[in-house]
């Protein structure tokens, strides 16, 4: 008998494309949830610039962020506060916590003031004077770096 | 028996479209998402307060007072160096060169033990403080390497105005 072989001619087709949508989900998710720096920025305040503002050579253990705004609001914690009282108050919150639950001092935590370049330097000085009190010892005037100097002449 | 070969020319098709569609999802949201984060930098200040500030050794070099007043708009209006006054367009690059003409810097980073109090009006823009800063601070030469004049540096009590 004879025995007839079928032409397999069928068209054999690798369907890649939900894999790639899936690899691709995937990256989007990730670059969402990962965070590579813990800096904590507000795009509304403008800082001035320094060619002398050189990054930290190594990250502030736990470092406090008080944000001042031109128009003299602060931004501490991811909450705007109106005033320097609500400041203070915030700030006391920030120390108990830091007694209780950490084995830091409080003059070894670093507070970093974002301020805004046309905002008043009296308020940085009365966010210091309030640091001090609660017996905060470091702090980190942060402005932008700068490749051409700032302070004019040659 | 004839064996015959088969004809095995498998045709692979890759559908591009999904694929070309899915990236121009991302790429138009990352597009949306991206945030220029300019590089930052910090004027490290040890301040504590003034009750423990007092308690320590006072030092024996003189305390030098920059005072930057403030016109009613915040912009700047004086520069002074104790009773020397810095005029002219480029008030804070007058006021760096005369500190180093000071301050021997040759010795290297942070051999200043000088101190340096800023009284500035409560009304002054920030900006002017940090100029201020930077010209007690320290300067970049031509190289661009940074060289160090005064490290130690505090505010003077606020005043109100």
């Amino acid at each position: 008998m004879r025995v007839h072989k079928k032409k397999s001619l069928r068209i054999v087709e690798g369907d890649l494309t939900p894999m790639i949508d899936m690899t691709f989900q995937l990256i989007a998710f990730f670059m969402l949830v990962i965070n590579f720096s813990d800096a904590e920025q507000d795009q509304r305040i403008k800082l001035p610039a320094s060619e002398l503002a050189t990054p930290p050579t190594a990250p502030y253990e736990q470092p406090l962020t008080i944000h001042l705004m031109k128009s003299g609001t602060f931004v501490f914690g991811g909450n705007e506060l109106k005033g320097l009282d609500s400041l203070q108050s915030a700030l006391l919150r920030e120390t108990q916590i830091i007694h209780r639950h950490t084995s830091k001092k409080v003059a070894d935590v670093t507070v970093i003031i974002r301020a805004d370049k046309d905002a008043k330097t009296g308020l940085v000085q009365e966010i210091i004077q309030i640091c001090q009190n609660l017996h905060f010892e470091r702090f980190a005037l942060r402005g932008k770096q700068s490749d051409k100097l700032t302070l004019g002449g040659d | 028996m004839k064996i015959r070969h088969t004809d095995h020319r498998e045709e692979i098709k890759l559908e591009m479209t999904p694929m070309i569609d899915i990236v121009f999802q991302l790429l138009v949201f990352f597009v949306f998402t991206f945030k220029i984060i300019l590089p930052e930098g910090d004027f490290n200040i040890r301040m504590p307060a003034a009750s423990a500030s007092q308690s320590s050794q006072p030092s024996e070099t003189p305390l030098m007072k920059v005072r930057l007043r403030a016109a009613g708009d915040g912009s700047l209006s004086r520069v002074q160096l104790g009773d020397l006054a810095f005029d002219g367009k480029t008030p804070f690059y007058q006021l760096q060169s005369h500190i180093r003409g000071l301050i021997d810097d040759s010795a290297g980073p942070g051999s200043s033990e000088q101190e340096v109090e800023l009284d500035c009006d409560y009304n002054l823009k920030y900006r002017y403080t940090i100029n201020a800063l930077t010209a007690i601070t320290g300067y970049v030469d031509e190289s661009g390497q940074q060289h160090k004049l005064i490290e130690k540096v505090r505010f003077a009590p606020v005043t109100k105005p």
